[in-house]
């Protein structure tokens, strides 16, 4: 549990944080909270030339709002998203995800970016944000690019960052109308990652579901939305049986892995108990 | 100011034993203000670091480790080849058959690796980083051999073998057969004229002890002679062992065992580690440490469990037990290590339970395969044994259309029966099963459940509700010495304590049986104040050097209190007999005419008269006045061998909620009713069922060491190798019933593995129970969502996992195999 040795860089601003990846060689890691990387390190599956640490760079971190959208540094750690108002206000599906994620002690330290740019497929963050529609903000020496979620989840444990990139922040689009969410996460024991979870925002009007994004955890190699779901419920009276019914397809084009956990016909199976739960709960029901 | 008055010394001294005391220990083992065997640092003290083999069964045809050598701070680099003369085998101690074929256990690899994680070579270094670093340079070559991985293949005519030098993959065959013995009726037909035969077969998974503190020692040289400090279980056996096998003479060999965090059996051992240490530190000359990282210890720590149970069990229709059959395939791993093949077969003598079978035959085979090597794990073969009576009596029940709890009732032995001796030839000591289940029924509100569980399948909830049982009983305070030696075991099983009487009247009391976690040092203290009538906290209790505590046979079993503290209350029965004689003298009266209450000698219808036991310390310190003909000293010493072992029991209640839709089980709530025999401290008793269940339901729910087709341990961290936290784990109610132990003067049977015994059934039974009317008649452990929703929706027992670690550093690879991985131990199982 001892790591190879490695150089070391903590910057303080973006664009020193920008500097110390250009100039720390061949094989350089980004370390936010270090929740991911540690482990990964310490048992030698990882052995980087130099870390460029990311927690003294203040402009990373905190929540703030602008026009149409909310915005979280990717250095918020996940704690800090549990506590702020905004998250609160417009987007409490982060904050229901984030509840479950690990212990306190993990919470305290990774980030929400970490989580994001880590693009575990067992990780709760990354489906939330696609359900959302969240869209990633990313620097480099040359300049900012955003991209949307879609986009940046790519593979298994790789996204839509470059080589020398960092994400930045996280742009969430506020949502209008009156919108009920839940995440509903499935595991063993208390601090463990999804087996499967789901991620779902619900637009009622009256007594009918307008509108629903589900996200979709550890079905596949990236986050997913269950775009079947979403159709189905389009529309839909809000009642148990039609919800149950659209519920059915949130297995559809899903390529979830086999694991001690689970294999891939049981996690089609729970996604879809587990969506109807979500949506259940999200729409109030 | 208030006054306070004399003692009128007509007042009974408040009992120690039996008050709740707080450990006295806690306070430095919680807050690390103490030694543990990783703190120590000598001067010139070099480090270990192990490489390990990434393959489960292969020839080493080159070893490479001039690049190793060539590395910044390395001081030295061995391979199997620099120890081959002198490391001699690994003990075990346990010849369960004169005929057990044990192949010899090599520390570090010579030629062949037979399971992962085994050691090849051994960097010493200045540091433990520039060690650990030098561990990717060394450079193996391997001769990949087909891993034996399952006994069911392994025992069949032309399976591959794990050692090539052997015949077959199987050690031993051990028969236990009660109408040999003269104990019983025929089995074979027992079951020929039964009315109902029920049979069954079990998978007991292999489980990790998993204790807090890893696997540490520290090697000392001077001169000829060497300290070694280990986080060990037993000092005491350690030193004899390590005598035997490197040659060091005993006397020349100290072992310290300081305060050690946890070992559940996992520290009952002479490891690899260890011999490797003091060889290093003989060639050397220097002070050398190895201490293991998590990972390295999951996958090397000697594991437990792991057998596959044929169960049979013939009754009437009526539901009187007519004869029980077994026949067990218990895994070995590669290796026999101290007590590998006893654990399985001690379970011989607690099939029958509490039950009163007629007959009964018990037959196990050790089969070794290229795993690590099992051992003792808390409860050592009673958790097996009363795991599978337990689930077979359910069996029984539903095969007869019988409440599960009247069968119990029917064939156990009753209060009066005591003392009653099995079919397996065990004489159990004192008990009342029906008290304890009427007491855990109370307690659970059986009642209410049964009503509600009603409820539930009459409306068809999704979530159903189960009541699962166990009435169990045990083995405890290991053990009469001539019992072990006629089943062939390598030591007695006496304990050893002193008491010194220091000048000040304070109190220090050796004990043998060297404590690692379970507040002894409170018992002890709590035993010697009620018995010299000192203070409590005028009692400090010595434990686990080998120097100071000369003679001992350490902690397993549940034999501490019951043995070791008999030792202790035998050891102040003499101080106070030798402190008679001097307070006679001093007294000018008659022994006869003494009387000792509240730690004072006074002389009988004499009141204001007396002497303090401490006062008479601190005379027979100056030993300017005492008696002709004796020796200056009230200090004693006691050895205590028990003359047969005492039996806790219990009954366990488990009500589960079972999701039908996802397959995720709950514990709504569980009950316990333990009988322990004496109560010395009801806080500590209370600890030790807590930690027994969560450990005891962790088998039913949630840990299990998984190997992959390649043999890599899949299960390779705690991400993946599930230990339940509080937050995972239900209220517990719990209570005793108490029937004093025979056998020992304190009265206590021991309670350090009950809960763990005890709670496995229960759990299963109480899914079961829930589910059964879904068709569902067995689950695999652990109970994971998968296999309980496979066995609603699928039929069968929930099958195998997929072997695959659940994410991305989860799983076969860790630092001391990475350095030298090939193919077959790449990452990820069936990824
Ligand atoms: C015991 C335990 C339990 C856990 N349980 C859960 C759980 O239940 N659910 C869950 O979702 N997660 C869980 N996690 C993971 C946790 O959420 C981590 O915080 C998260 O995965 C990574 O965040 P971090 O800030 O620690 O990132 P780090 O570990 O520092 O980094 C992770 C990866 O992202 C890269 N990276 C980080 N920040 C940036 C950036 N700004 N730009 C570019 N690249 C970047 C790093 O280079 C690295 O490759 C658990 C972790 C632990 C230790």
């Amino acid at each position: 549990m001892i790591p190879a040795a490695f150089a070391y860089a903590r910057p303080t601003t973006i664009d020193e944080a920008l500097q110390a990846v250009a100039d720390g060689g061949e094989d350089v890691k980004i370390m936010a909270g270090g929740q991911s990387l540690i482990p990964v390190m310490r048992l030698r599956l990882a052995a980087p030339e130099t870390v460029v640490d990311l927690t003294r760079v203040a402009e990373m971190r905190g929540v703030r709002e602008e026009g149409d959208a909310i915005v979280i540094g990717a250095m918020t750690t996940h704690s800090d998203v549990l506590s702020d108002p905004l998250i609160a206000q417009w987007a409490p599906l982060i904050a229901d995800a984030t509840e479950t994620v690990a212990d306190r002690q993990v919470r305290h330290r990774g980030t929400f970016g970490g989580a994001l740019a880590h693009a575990d497929p067992a990780g709760d963050l990354p489906a939330v944000a696609l359900a959302l529609d969240a869209e990633f903000v990313i620097a480099g020496l040359n300049g900012r690019r955003t991209v949307g979620a879609a986009e940046f989840f790519v593979d298994y444990l790789t996204t839509a960052l470059e080589e020398g990139e960092l994400l930045v922040e996280i742009r969430v689009p506020k949502l209008q109308g009156t919108w009920g969410m839940h995440y509903e996460k499935f595991n063993r024991v208390a601090q463990a990652w999804s087996i499967v979870a789901v991620a779902a925002a619900v637009r009622r009007e009256g007594g009918v579901i307008a509108e629903a994004r589900i996200g979709l955890t550890n079905m596949g190699p990236v986050p997913l939305r269950a775009s079947g779901v979403e159709a189905a419920l389009a529309g839909a009276e809000a009642t148990a049986e039609a919800i149950a019914a659209a519920a059915d397809r949130a297995a559809e084009g899903t390529s979830p892995s086999s694991d001690l956990n689970a294999q891939a016909d049981y996690r089609q199976h729970l996604v879809t108990v587990l969506t109807r739960r979500a949506v259940t709960a999200a729409a109030g029901l | 100011m208030t006054m306070v008055d004399e003692p009128t010394g007509t007042q009974a001294p408040e009992k120690e034993v039996g008050k709740a005391r707080r450990r006295k220990e806690d306070a430095r083992l919680i807050t690390g203000k103490t030694t543990w065997t990783d703190n120590m640092s000598l001067p010139g003290m070099l480090h270990i670091a192990v490489v390990r083999s990434p393959v489960a069964h292969a020839r080493i045809s080159n070893v490479d480790v001039s690049a190793a050598k060539a590395a910044p701070g390395v001081i030295e680099v061995y391979t199997g080849r620099d120890f081959a003369e002198e490391q001699g085998s690994l003990p075990c101690a346990w010849p369960v058959t004169p005929d057990m074929v044990n192949p010899g256990h090599p520390s570090i690899a010579v030629d062949s690796v037979n399971h992962v994680g085994e050691a090849v070579a051994l960097i010493v270094a200045r540091s433990k980083v520039a060690a650990q670093d030098a561990v990717e340079l060394v450079d193996i070559d391997y001769d990949v051999l087909p891993p034996v991985l399952r006994m069911e293949e392994a025992v069949k005519d032309g399976a591959d073998l794990v050692h090539d030098e052997l015949s077959s993959n199987t050690s031993y065959h051990f028969v236990f057969d009660a109408g040999d013995a003269g104990l019983g009726g025929n089995t074979d037909q027992a079951f020929a004229d039964a009315e109902v035969v029920v049979s069954r077969r079990f998978v007991n998974q292999r489980l990790i002890p998993a204790f807090m503190e890893p696997r540490s020692c520290v090697v000392s040289p001077q001169g000829d002679n060497y300290t070694m400090w280990s986080s060990t279980q037993i000092p005491h056996i350690l030193r004899v062992m390590l005598a035997m096998v490197t040659g060091v003479p005993e006397h020349k060999l100290r072992i310290i065992a300081p305060d050690v965090g946890g070992g559940f059996g996992g520290k009952l051992q002479v490891n690899p580690e260890e011999v490797l240490a003091l060889l290093v530190a003989r060639r050397l000359g220097k002070p050398v440490k190895w201490t293991e990282t998590r990972s390295e210890s999951l996958m090397t720590a000697h594991h437990g469990r792991d057998q596959i149970q044929f169960i049979d069990i013939a009754a009437d229709r009526e539901g009187n037990v007519k004869g029980l059959k077994v026949r067990l395939l218990a895994d070995m791993g590669a290796y026999l290590r101290l007590i590998t093949p006893g654990v399985p077969a001690l379970g011989a003598f607690m099939f029958p339970a509490i039950y009163k079978f007629p007959a009964y035959h018990f037959e196990c085979d050790g089969v070794f395969t290229n795993k690590v090597p099992t051992d003792a794990y808390r409860g050592a073969g009673r958790p097996e044994a009363t795991f599978a009576v337990e689930r077979i009596m359910d069996e029984l029940a539903v095969e007869l259309g019988m409440d599960p709890l009247e069968l119990r009732r029917k064939n156990w032995i009753q209060a009066q029966e005591f003392p009653f001796t099995t079919i397996a030839g065990l004489e159990y000591d004192s008990g009342d099963y029906e008290q304890a289940t009427q007491q855990a029924l109370q307690l659970i509100g059986y009642d209410e459940l049964r009503a509600e569980q009603r409820q539930r399948r009459e409306s068809g909830d999704p979530v159903q509700l189960g009541i699962g049982f166990s009435t169990f009983t045990e083995m405890c305070g290991l053990a009469p010495s001539r019992v072990l030696g006629s089943l062939a075991f390598g030591a007695g099983g006496w304990e050893h304590a002193s008491i010194r009487m220091l000048p000040t009247g304070k109190v220090e009391v050796v004990t043998g049986s060297t404590p690692h976690g379970q507040g002894h040092e409170t018992a002890w203290s709590q035993l010697v104040a009620d018995e010299l009538g000192v203070p409590f906290e005028d009692v400090e209790v010595l434990h686990g050097d080998t120097s100071i505590s000369s003679r001992g046979l350490d902690t397993y079993g549940s034999r501490s209190l019951v043995v070791g503290g008999t030792a202790v209350v035998k050891a102040a029965e003499k101080v106070v007999a030798k402190a008679r004689k001097i307070a006679a003298h001093l007294l000018e009266a008659s022994e006869d005419d003494l009387e000792f209450t509240g730690g004072k000698f006074s002389v009988r219808g004499t009141p204001g008269t007396g002497l303090g036991i401490q006062e008479i310390a601190l005379a027979i310190f100056a030993a300017h006045n005492y008696p002709e003909g004796i020796e200056p000293s009230i200090d004693a010493d006691a050895t205590f061998d028990p003359v047969n072992f005492s039996f806790p029991h219990g009954t366990h209640i488990c009500a589960m909620e079972v999701d039908t839709e996802t397959g995720m089980v709950k514990i709504r709530k569980y009950a316990s009713v333990d009988d322990i025999g004496k109560i010395v401290n009801p806080l500590i008793v209370e600890g030790q069922i807590h930690g027994g269940l969560a450990q005891g339901i962790a088998q039913a729910l949630y840990e299990e060491a998984v190997y992959d087709d390649d043999g890599n341990l899949t299960t390779g961290t705690f991400v993946d190798y599930l230990v339940p936290a509080a937050s995972d784990l239900p209220h517990f109610d719990t209570g005793n019933t108490v029937h004093e132990a025979p056998g020992n003067p304190i009265g206590a049977k021991g309670v350090g593995e009950a809960g763990c015994i005890a709670s496995t059934p229960a759990v299963v039974n109480a899914a079961l129970d829930a589910v059964r009317h879904l068709g569902v008649t067995d689950i695999q452990m652990p109970l994971t969502p998968e296999r309980v929703w496979r066995a609603i929706h699928q039929g069968g027992d929930g099958g195998e996992r997929a072997t695959a670690g659940t994410i991305a550093w989860g799983g076969a690879s860790t630092e001391t195999t990475t350095g030298v991985s090939t193919d077959a131990s790449s990452l990820g199982g069936d990824r």
